[in-house]
């Protein structure tokens, strides 16, 4: 699950990693207000601050998401030209996201710009600190051109980050005195953070080096393991729905995995691996996958049901390839859930079926009576992807 | 010959009251698996389709000797499931559950550093050596005994995988599903080399997926090690950055983990990848049919 900047910064201010001063808006008028608090807890005139737009991506900046305001009706102004509109950034798709909240900031003067995250490395199974003296761009970027600018320490789940651990790290960033004392509280933050909360990733990108000596983090990233939510029910309330695709919320709601693509074909498969395969032969054949679903190992009728009609909701759909491999999940099941499904809705569009595996016999034969649907059968997977390629080129 | 598993495995199922454990202890049963006792702490002095239940792993062990365990424990108890199998001295633990937090396997993974245990899942179909065990969740029907070990991140993908291999005539020494998730247990490598030194296996077929590092280090490993033939076949080339695939574990973050560099890096090391995921049993046999016949050829 992933938490606006300004949710994250509350959570890095609790563990005492300094942040600016700054405060989040929901209306242009509230963003004027926010304004006049912060300038009159500082002596700055005129007293100027960004106005960041809180969206679920990163490249905010580049995409006009983060704007200057330097006085109350330039705030309110600023607010109100990105409240309620979609910010498009190159992590957003083409539609982008909307904007709900603005966060407001002291703008501050930097000095230097560091980069900071912890992670897991999945490999070796253990908690795993990156840093980088060049901070403020993208680390992905970084990682590619230049991969020794980035130092990794791995550090012992059950110790945390040992006093070693913690100083390399500062020294890798060429910091030093009071400066690297101030990145070791911020390492000990960030563990005590990521442990207690079952994060994914926490980033601080940049962490930056103020012209008075002091390390602030500028941007926050966290991402919450959606696995561990069940012992944070606090940290599962902080959710923005609003930044989810709908479908995939839609999806999420009763359990079934859902990702939009970009194709008019859709997908319903079982099992992850054979869904992202299917999308993968549906491409190799000169197709476009629509979406990935996983209706899941467990499903029942009625999950089928409800991920047919998830897939029908999308306008896009020139043609439907359903791929089933039976283990646990019976092949009468899935052609039980397209009948439902379809009962109430006139369904036009072309369903390419291959059912394999478990009372394959039996689904099968059930679909042979579904006269009103535009039902085409396979046997094998490479020919349902042909099939279904072709018929949505033609329709 | 197999690895992990065979005739003589002595199989617990903890979790066996639950609809799970209980559905799929009866199809374990029928396979033939030689399940001698289930566990569910407070529920002991129980029978599930005739497998006596015991309160605790420790108790279990020693009134049947089992040495495997397959767990099927909701999430949230996984971690002390898992735990409490350790301690009581299990050392081969398979973990079907899905939805454990990372950190919890984290903590597992540390906690069996240096203990002569086996690990398996956690999110995963189990282990099978067909015609002798069956440790999971998989169709046991569509496996035949033979000589292709498998291994993936994958279930229903695997299970289409073994289908086209035994339709096209190739059996299998044992398959194991490592688990889908970021943090697991066993990795490619750990099982490659048991393949590598088990006598019946004379191929291993790999579905790796997005995500992590894993098909990457397994590729360096067979590139220095490997000497019998390896297919593989990475699935989610489609997927988009920053997405999770429906596994917990297949997702592109920060850049890394996409198919195109697994398919890539396996190449480098040797391994034959297949494009498409229909076409995973007719390689496998034509490439073993290739080296068998050039084999022959050399000979004669």
């Amino acid at each position: 699950m992933k938490l606006h900047e300004y949710q994250a910064k509350e959570l890095f201010a609790s563990v005492k990693i300094p942040v600016c001063r700054a405060a989040v808006a929901t209306t242009p008028e509230q963003a004027a207000s926010v304004y006049e608090t912060l300038r009159d807890q500082t002596s700055t005139d005129p007293f100027v601050c960004n106005v960041k737009a809180q969206i679920h991506a990163g490249g905010r900046g580049k995409s006009g998401g983060i704007l200057i305001a330097r006085s109350a009706q330039e705030a309110c102004d600023q607010a109100e030209s990105l409240l309620g509109r979609r910010l498009v950034t190159k992590q957003t798709s083409s539609e982008g996201l909307p904007i709900s909240a603005v966060l407001l900031e002291e703008r501050m003067e930097i000095t230097q710009e560091l980069y900071l995250a912890l992670t897991i490395d999945r490999f070796q199974a253990s908690p795993v600190i990156l840093a980088s003296r060049r901070g403020g761009m993208d680390i992905e970027e970084v990682a590619a051109t230049d991969p020794s600018a980035i130092l990794h320490e791995r550090f012992d789940i059950f110790e945390g980050p040992t006093p070693a651990t913690l100083a390399r790290i500062p020294s890798g960033l060429g910091l030093s005195g009071a400066l690297a004392d101030q990145c070791r509280d911020i390492l000990c933050g960030l563990w005590k953070l990521y442990e207690s909360h079952d994060a994914s990733l926490i980033e601080v990108n940049p962490l930056i080096v103020s012209p008075d000596g002091k390390l602030i983090a500028l941007d926050a990233k966290v991402l919450l393991d959606d696995n561990a939510l069940f012992r944070h029910p606090d940290l599962a309330k902080l959710r923005d729905e609003s930044q989810e695709h709908p479908l995939e919320l839609k999806a999420s709601r009763i359990g079934i995995s859902y990702v939009g693509l970009e194709g008019d074909i859709g997908c319903l498969v079982n099992g992850a691996g054979l869904a992202m395969a299917t999308n993968d032969i549906i491409k190799l054949c000169g197709g476009g996958p629509a979406n990935f679903l996983d209706v899941g190992g467990g499903a029942n009728v009625e999950q089928v049901a409800h991920a047919f009609r998830i897939i029908l909701a999308d306008s896009r759909i020139r043609a439907i390839l359903v791929n089933i491999f039976g283990g646990i999940m019976r092949c009468d099941w899935i052609a039980q859930g397209l009948l439902n499904a379809t009962q109430e809705l006139q369904v036009r569009i072309p369903i390419v079926v291959r059912l394999q595996g478990t009372n394959v016999e039996e689904g099968r034969r059930l679909l042979t009576q579904a006269q009103r649907l535009n039902l085409v059968s396979a046997e094998e997977l490479s020919e349902a992807a042909k099939k279904v390629v072709e018929l949505a080129q033609r329709s | 010959m197999s690895i992990l598993v065979d005739r003589t495995t002595r199989v617990l199922v903890q979790g066996i009251t639950g609809q799970a454990g209980s559905f799929h202890t009866q199809k374990m049963l029928e396979y033939g698996t030689v399940l001698v006792g289930g566990v569910t702490p407070g529920k002991g002095n129980t029978q599930v389709h005739g497998v006596f239940v015991f309160n605790s792993v420790a108790q279990a062990r020693e009134a049947t000797g089992a040495n495997a365990t397959v767990i099927f424990v909701p999430a949230r108890f996984a971690y002390g499931a898992v735990l409490e199998a350790v301690e009581a001295g299990i050392s081969l633990i398979v973990v079907i559950t899905e939805g454990i937090p990372t950190l919890d396997m984290v903590r597992v993974r540390r906690k069996i550093q240096g203990l002569p245990i086996r690990l398996i899942g956690p999110n995963c179909p189990g282990i099978i050596t067909p015609g002798a065990c069956k440790l999971g969740i998989m169709p046991g029907y569509i496996h035949k005994p033979g000589t292709i070990g498998v291994l993936s991140r994958s279930g229903t993908l695997t299970y289409d995988a073994v289908y086209q291999l035994t339709a096209a005539g190739l059996g299998q020494s044992t398959c194991i599903g490592i688990g889908g998730d970021p943090v697991l247990g066993s990795g490619f490598i750990d099982l490659l080399q048991l393949f590598e030194t088990d006598p019946q296996t004379e191929a291993v077929v790999l579905i790796g997926e997005i995500g992590g590092t894993e098909e990457e280090e397994a590729a360096r490993w067979i590139a220095a090690h490997m000497t019998k033939p390896v297919f593989a076949f990475i699935a989610g080339r489609m997927a988009p950055k920053e997405k999770r695939m429906g596994h917990a574990g297949a997702i592109i973050a920060g850049g890394k983990g996409t198919a195109l560099e697994k398919i890539t890096t396996l190449r480098e090391a040797g391994v034959t990848v297949i494009e498409s995921p229909a076409e995973i049993g007719a390689t496998v046999s034509q490439r073993l049919r290739h080296v068998a016949s050039s084999t022959h050829r050399a000979c004669s």
